[in-house]
């Protein structure tokens, strides 16, 4: 693979958002009501870097996507049934504890440790990928702390485009305050990008794809290594879900001049 | 004893921004709480006059990693020169604001000293054991946490804090030097979303919000995008709001559908979006589900406009909801506002 990239995209899994979520007290710590029971989807921000990675992929000849992901095996499976059919990847897995209240610098180690095993990992063309935050944990810090492991000093937060430019450079936006992008350009691999949104559109399923993914998917699954998460040096205190609902005046007989005159008053007040 | 260097970085015209000086109401705070050193490190192009204008802080000195290199926002010389200050200061505890430049360094900067390093930072308590409390699951529930392992390095959050005020001065800087070899990333400038209109304010009194309502069929069969437009335009500019937008919204745009020119993923709210900080906040043509809610978390005052009763908002999520129609509604706001 001398003239592609190898993308490893790090992504967890997290509950569905439409889910409701209680912290309760555990054997093991804080965790979520039924955590096992709820269903789960690849972590946003993750996703939205896989997407971009197959793109980016697809256009530089000789790329490809491995998947590393940290979360119960179980679980990871079931969200790997609709996963696969989006985009071509090779998977890596580690069988750990995907919560919330789990150390983003544990994590960080178990992937570190995930990807140095990868056998043809071409450090000098890698561009790690990952979500600038989970929707669980919203660290906003595993990818940063991952880069340091591996050595790589370049890295992006926030990220919302990657562009390949004639002579190789890789040209980056990055969100930064106000709604703007910090544009930079960086000499090339190895970087590490946390993504946020980006510019795709979730892919279709394609079945086809779906079958050639499962091909890699399942054994690596199989293969998961457990791995154990310290947690050593963080104590919660307490995990509190706040008083979320509003006593909400319904106003269904007002004009809509009594509406705007009320707006008004009240943007002003 | 702790020692608490607040770190800093200045901004192009070398001043320390609001962000900066909040998360040194919260730096101090640690420093009396624990009775402990304060340091100040700061870094920029020039940090006399950043230094200067936190002369009455109370630090005890203040140190600087500066020059050309350290203008520019990028991670392989903002964690060097981050990495030196603390290292400099001998900090137990460092603070900086959770702005896009210290968030992208400091966890990084916490694994190189062999520390720890936490964002998102809403609130330091530095009374007993030291702990800081922060949003878990994307603003669905609140955390308070203590670490034993040190340098513990905290991002805050902007907007959590009220930015600290006192007395300029003369300062003497010490500077720290820091070798950064040659530079692989370069800056090259700063974008705004495509649009000629900034529509992203982050300090309005009123966050705007447009669900995909106003791209959808109206009762006359027709979709009325022009008068989305000037409805929604029309309120930004009148009332110097913010504007923010659902998923469904701004997803329109990939998916190829009619759309809003100046909406872009930027705007978008939520579990994939933002979590802005506003006073108040307007919810128009939005169904207010779930996973849109979690990012109306530090929206105060919450009010919207629907045809639909039974949305999610009128399960306890706004405060009012005026059931009608959200063109008719705005437009005679705007006419209001106008006046
Ligand atoms: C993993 C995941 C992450 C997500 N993240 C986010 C996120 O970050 N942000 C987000 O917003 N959503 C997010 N969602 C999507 C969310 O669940 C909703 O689908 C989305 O918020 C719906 O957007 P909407 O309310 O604009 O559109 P719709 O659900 O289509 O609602 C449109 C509303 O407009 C109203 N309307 C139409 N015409 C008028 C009129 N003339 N006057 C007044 N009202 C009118 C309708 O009554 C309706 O309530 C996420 C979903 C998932 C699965």
């Amino acid at each position: 693979m001398s003239n592609g990239y190898h993308i490893v995209v790090c992504a967890g899994i997290v509950p569905d958002p439409l889910q409701t979520l209680e912290p309760v007290q555990t054997p093991q710590g804080w965790g979520l009501k039924n955590e096992m029971m709820l269903p789960a989807v690849l972590d946003p921000w993750a996703s939205h870097a896989l997407y971009e990675a197959a793109n980016l992929a697809k256009n530089a000849p000789g790329s490809k996507v491995t998947l590393v992901s940290v979360a119960p095996k179980a679980k990871l499976q079931q969200v790997m049934m609709t996963l696969a059919q989006k985009v071509p990847f090779e998977l890596v897995a580690a069988d750990a504890p995907a919560g919330g209240f789990t150390d983003a610098n544990d994590v960080a180690a178990v992937l570190a440790e995930a990807i140095q095993a990868i056998p043809d990992l071409d450090m000098a063309n890698l561009l790690l990928f990952g979500g600038w935050e989970s929707a669980s944990r919203g660290a906003g810090a595993t990818m940063q702390i991952l880069g340091e492991m591996l050595g790589i000093t370049e890295q992006f937060q926030g990220v919302d485009e990657i562009t390949v430019t004639a002579e190789g450079k890789l040209q980056i936006l990055e969100r930064i305050e106000g709604g703007r992008h910090q544009v930079s350009e960086c000499a090339g691999a190895p970087v590490v990008l946390g993504w946020a949104t980006g510019n795709l559109p979730e892919p279709k399923n394609n079945p086809q794809v779906g079958m050639q993914n499962m091909r890699t998917v399942m054994p690596s699954l199989q293969k998961a290594r457990p791995a154990a998460l310290s947690g050593e040096d963080l104590n919660y205190a307490g995990i509190e879900v706040p008083k979320a609902t509003r006593e909400t005046r319904i106003e269904k007989n007002m004009s809509a001049d009594e509406i705007a005159q009320e707006i008004v008053a009240w943007i002003k007040g | 004893m702790e020692t608490i260097l607040y770190l800093a970085h200045t901004e192009s015209d070398g001043s320390l921004g609001k962000a900066a000086l909040e998360s040194l109401t919260a730096a101090k705070a640690l420093a009396e709480q624990t009775g402990g050193t304060l340091v100040a490190g700061l870094v920029g192009e020039d940090v006399q006059a950043a230094a200067n204008t936190i002369a009455g802080a109370g630090a005890s000195k203040v140190l600087s990693v500066s020059g050309a290199d350290f203008a520019q926002a990028r991670y392989a010389t903002d964690a060097a020169a981050a990495e030196a200050l603390c290292k400099a200061a001998g900090a137990t505890l460092v603070v900086a604001a959770g702005d896009s430049r210290w968030n992208r360094v400091l966890p990084g900067v916490g694994h190189r000293l062999g520390g720890r390093a936490d964002l998102h930072i809403t609130q330091v308590n530095g009374a007993g054991d030291i702990s800081v409390t922060r949003w878990f699951y994307r603003q669905r529930m609140e955390g308070s946490f203590t670490r034993t392992q040190r340098p513990w390095l905290l991002g805050i959050d902007p907007g959590t804090q009220t930015p600290w005020q006192g007395d300029a001065g003369d300062t003497v800087v010490e500077a720290v030097t820091v070798e950064t070899g040659d530079a692989r990333t370069t800056v090259t400038g700063v974008k705004a979303p495509n649009t000629d209109e900034q529509t992203i304010r982050p300090d309005a009194n009123v966050l705007f919000v447009a669900g995909a309502g106003w791209t959808k069929k109206q009762a006359d069969g027709q979709t009325h995008v022009a008068d989305a437009e000037k409805n929604i335009l029309g309120f930004l500019q009148a009332a110097q709001a913010s504007l923010g937008s659902s998923k469904s919204l701004v997803d329109l745009s990939s998916e190829g559908g009619e759309v809003l020119s100046f909406m872009t993923h930027l705007n978008q709210v939520g579990q994939t979006g933002a979590t802005p900080r506003h006073p108040k906040g307007l919810s128009t043509c939005c169904h207010g589900e779930e996973p849109h809610v979690v990012g109306w978390r530090f929206i105060n005052e919450r009010r919207a406009v629907n045809l639909d009763a039974n949305c999610g908002w009128a399960q306890g999520k706004a405060d009012v909801l005026y059931v009608a129609d959200a063109f008719e509604v705005m437009e005679k706001v705007n006419a209001l506002l106008a006046e």
